[in-house]
């Protein structure tokens, strides 16, 4: 993304919003609540439509019905074929006493309705987040509810992708705005070279971190959340967890930190040569103030606005970061319950993903119209 | 042309542009080198071919370069036969129907470990009569040993290891101990010279023949190594090439191109067109797009082309059409497109003509970053076990190491490799696209 891309986002953010009236323009706070209330249903609005088209794709008209239909047959047959309670029926009663079966098992799993009826179905349910049962996965407690199975998997994704992505934020614009007070120094040099080497993903270098510290020098693990068997003590718990949360954090923020670094700079580069920062400068303003002030207050709404593509792009990008590292997140739920076939889990898990998307862009928008004076006194252009 | 001339010497002030283009060409010319040398189904048959087409390859054997930098050196693979002459034949006639056929073959033997496993593999012609084979065994120091008499079929295999024979003669289980080693040395250590295996054959019918192959496992094998399956990973190195630059390029320019349109259609004609361009933005925005394409391939086929399709249509609606959006707004306003207006161009005339190529520089340097990014994304997908399942790619090659913890046993190679082919892709086209960038935005030149 270069410097220039940002500050078109910020334009497009700008123009896109929904202005309120002239007649409410009394107070900020009405302006503000209308804001976020209009933002607040035009993403239930895209969340609705983005869970239906998953549901779609993943039902794709009846093709994993199929394959479920197949595989309710074979187990059924299978269960009473071997059962020697029913060994003395008939063949014909057994016939029977199968089909009876896989009836009631192709309603417990609504397989008799007609597509249409069942996705709306399913996409009231997904969109309540009851999310139904798993088929074939279970959650480590046992249970084989959707919803229990994803919610014990969150917490680990939210750590890795909290931890991370706070850090690659704070440490690339800090990193960025002390590049660009000195800019053609060996450092300044060095970041620019080495911005190339964000085209790999995460989990490329993963396979390096792990070659490195796993398999050739042994000091950290090689994946997991935890040791095992896991510590009893609290301390030595998260001890632990911290020690596996090293490598996958490092990969993400490796992948990521040399061209967000250089894309900040740049960007506060073209920011610092604009005349009112000039003019800043000749009034004889500390540096500090200067940067405070007149550099990084215009800038905040694009720093938010990018740093929310960032969080989505990342947000996606978990699922094979925590495939190599053995990670117990979500994106490696999604990947066992393809595996699996196992629908509920995989539209569960894609409607989380959704939500998740969702509130990370509802949220920053909402941080967005805090600080972009734009929003709060009205101005902007139309829709 | 003279704009392509004079962007080309801006370019090459670049050192990092001057690389990442040589990197582009080499691969290129790799990539032509594979397609040229090994036809599409001659590719897929070495990659899926099972036993039958690898049974001559070692499993788990690293490249033979890693010679150069061990000071113990492991016996390299090979593999020759009476059939292409890599094996001496000579038939002589005795009498009648009989006939004898000596086989010969000597080899110079300078590792200091020995090989994992021989095999001889007979191929006979015969009628009624089988023919019999005796095989002699010559060390570099002078000794001979009777490795085996057998009547041979039309197709039998000998493995020097397993048979019990040979490890009585030999006095060991370890036949290749037996047959290698010096027998004065205190450990086990190969004799280093030239061996000699020889086949004496006698046939009993007027034209039956009898020939040989001669296979000797090492722990190396070839320029790149070989996988679990016995599979020569040079394969996938070589044609995953051809297979990653045609996906990175296609995705890049499709979703490009793509985009591009869209966004000047639908700033152009304003209104509900432009507004319903933003809201599938959104919605598209929201769904997580690796799960879609891990569904996709799960469901409905792993096909590299249905995948590089879905790639694309996901990515038409990404954050760039924003960006794009922004820019053709502004130009949307110039006034030479006021001027066009006026002598009554028509619309597809405006966005084709004069609102697009104003987007060439941000488009190109955007479009080339952007291929490193599809070449990855491919890789993705084969690394979660979503690759197209007959092609051979580098993706395939990872997903492999990592399902047989390739890392975790200390066969490096085989997850190296690949990967650093990844990498030159990746920094080819990103170091590339960064030049250009610099070179299109001259705003950024001197920062």
């Amino acid at each position: 993304m270069s410097s220039k891309s940002l500050a078109a986002n910020a334009e497009t953010q700008v123009r896109s919003e929904p202005t309120a009236k002239k007649s409410f323009d009394d107070s900020t706070l009405i302006r503000m609540t209308k804001y976020t209330g209009i933002r607040l249903v035009t993403m239930a609005i895209t969340v609705t439509i983005g869970v239906y088209l998953t549901i779609l794709i993943a039902n794709m008209g009846g093709y994993v019905d199929t394959i479920m239909r197949n595989e309710i047959r074979d187990n059924t047959t299978q269960s009473i074929l071997a059962n020697p309670s029913f060994r003395t029926l008939s063949t014909e009663a057994k016939q029977r006493l199968i089909q009876e079966k896989i009836t009631s098992e192709e309603n417990r799993l609504g397989l008799n309705q007609p597509f249409a009826v069942r996705s709306l179905g399913y996409l009231t349910n997904a969109l309540t987040l009851n999310l139904g049962r798993a088929m074939q996965m279970t959650s480590d407690q046992g249970s084989k509810e959707v919803r229990l199975i994803l919610l014990e998997r969150l917490p680990a994704t939210l750590l890795l992708t909290g931890t991370s992505e706070l850090f690659l934020f704070f440490v690339s614009v800090f990193v960025a705005l002390a590049l660009s007070r000195k800019y053609g120094g060996w450092f300044d040099k060095f970041t620019i070279a080495l911005s190339p080497t964000s085209a790999a993903p995460p989990w490329f270098y993963g396979i390096f971190l792990i070659l490195i510290f796993a398999a050739v020098l042994r000091v950290l693990p090689f994946g997991g959340l935890v040791d095992v068997p896991p510590p009893d003590n609290k301390i030595d718990y998260a001890l632990s967890v911290l020690k596996h949360l090293i490598l996958p954090a490092a990969s993400v923020i490796i992948a990521s930190i040399f061209l967000s670094i250089y894309t900040w700079r740049t960007f506060f580069l073209i920011f610092s040569s604009e005349d009112y920062v000039e003019v800043a400068k000749a009034k004889g303003l500390s540096p500090r103030d200067v940067e405070q002030r007149y550099i990084l207050r215009p800038t905040l709404p694009t720093i938010i606005t990018s740093f929310a593509l960032l969080a989505i792009t990342l947000w996606t990008g978990f699922t094979l970061t925590e495939t190599i590292f053995l990670w117990p997140g979500l994106g490696i739920t999604i990947y066992r319950a393809i595996g699996l076939y196992d629908t509920p889990v995989i539209v569960g898990s894609t409607i989380i993903y959704a939500y998740l998307l969702a509130i990370t862009v509802l949220l920053l928008d909402f941080i967005y119209a805090l600080v972009d004076p734009r929003v709060k006194i009205g101005g902007g252009g139309s829709k | 042309m003279n704009a392509l001339k004079r962007t080309f010497y801006d370019l090459v002030r670049y050192p990092s542009a001057v690389l990442g283009l040589s990197i582009i060409l080499g691969l290129l010319l790799v990539a032509v080198y594979a397609l040229v040398t090994i036809p599409y189904d001659e590719a897929v048959r070495l990659w899926r071919g099972g036993e039958d087409v690898w049974y001559l390859n070692p499993k788990y054997a690293a490249p033979s370069w890693v010679n150069f930098f061990s000071i113990k050196k492991a016996p390299v693979s090979f593999a020759v036969s009476t059939a292409d002459g890599t094996m001496s034949k000579t038939v002589t006639p005795s009498s009648e129907d009989i006939a004898t056929t000596d086989i010969k073959y000597s080899f110079d033997y300078q590792y200091d470990t020995f090989p994992q496993e021989m095999i001889l593999y007979y191929t006979a012609t015969f009628k009624d009569k089988l023919p019999f084979a005796s095989v002699l065994w010559t060390t570099p120091d002078g000794r001979k040993i009777k490795i085996a008499n057998m009547a041979v079929d039309r197709r039998t295999a000998f493995r020097f290891s397993q048979d019990p024979k040979l490890q009585k003669t030999l006095k060991t289980n370890d036949v290749m101990e037996g047959l290698f080693a010096d027998p004065k040395a205190e450990t086990p250590t190969p004799v280093k010279g030239i061996y000699t295996l020889e086949i004496i054959g006698t046939t009993f019918e007027s034209g039956s023949t009898l020939d040989t192959q001669y296979v000797s496992h090492g722990e190396l094998y070839g320029l790149a190594g070989t996988d679990k399956y016995r599979r020569d990973l040079m394969l996938p190195l070589l044609y995953g090439t051809p297979i990653a630059l045609a996906f990175g390029l296609l995705a890049a320019i499709g979703t490009a191109v793509l985009t591009m349109s869209i966004a000047a259609i639908g700033t152009w004609n304003g209104g509900w067109v432009d507004g319903l361009i933003q809201r599938i933005t959104e919605i598209n925005l929201v769904l997580p797009f690796l799960a879609i394409l891990i569904m996709v391939g799960t469901f409905y086929s792993r096909s590299i082309w249905l995948m590089l399709g879905v790639t694309i249509v996901l990515g038409i609606f990404g954050a760039t059409i924003k960006t794009y959006r922004a820019v053709f707004l502004q130009s949307k306003e110039s006034s030479y497109i006021e001027a066009a207006r006026a002598y009554g161009a028509s619309n597809s005339r405006i966005i084709f003509n004069y609102l697009i190529p104003r987007m060439i520089p941000l488009l190109i340097p955007a479009l080339v970053s952007s291929v490193a990014a599809f070449v990855f994304l491919e890789a993705s997908l084969a690394v979660l076990g979503l690759g197209d399942p007959v092609l051979p790619t580098w993706g395939k090659v990872i997903n492999d190491a990592f399902t047989d913890g390739a890392l975790y046993q200390g066969r490096y190679y085989w997850v190296l490799q690949p990967a650093m082919l990844l990498m030159l892709t990746g920094l080819g086209f990103a170091m590339l696209g960064f030049a250009l960038d610099r070179v299109f935005n001259p705003k950024l030149r001197d920062m």
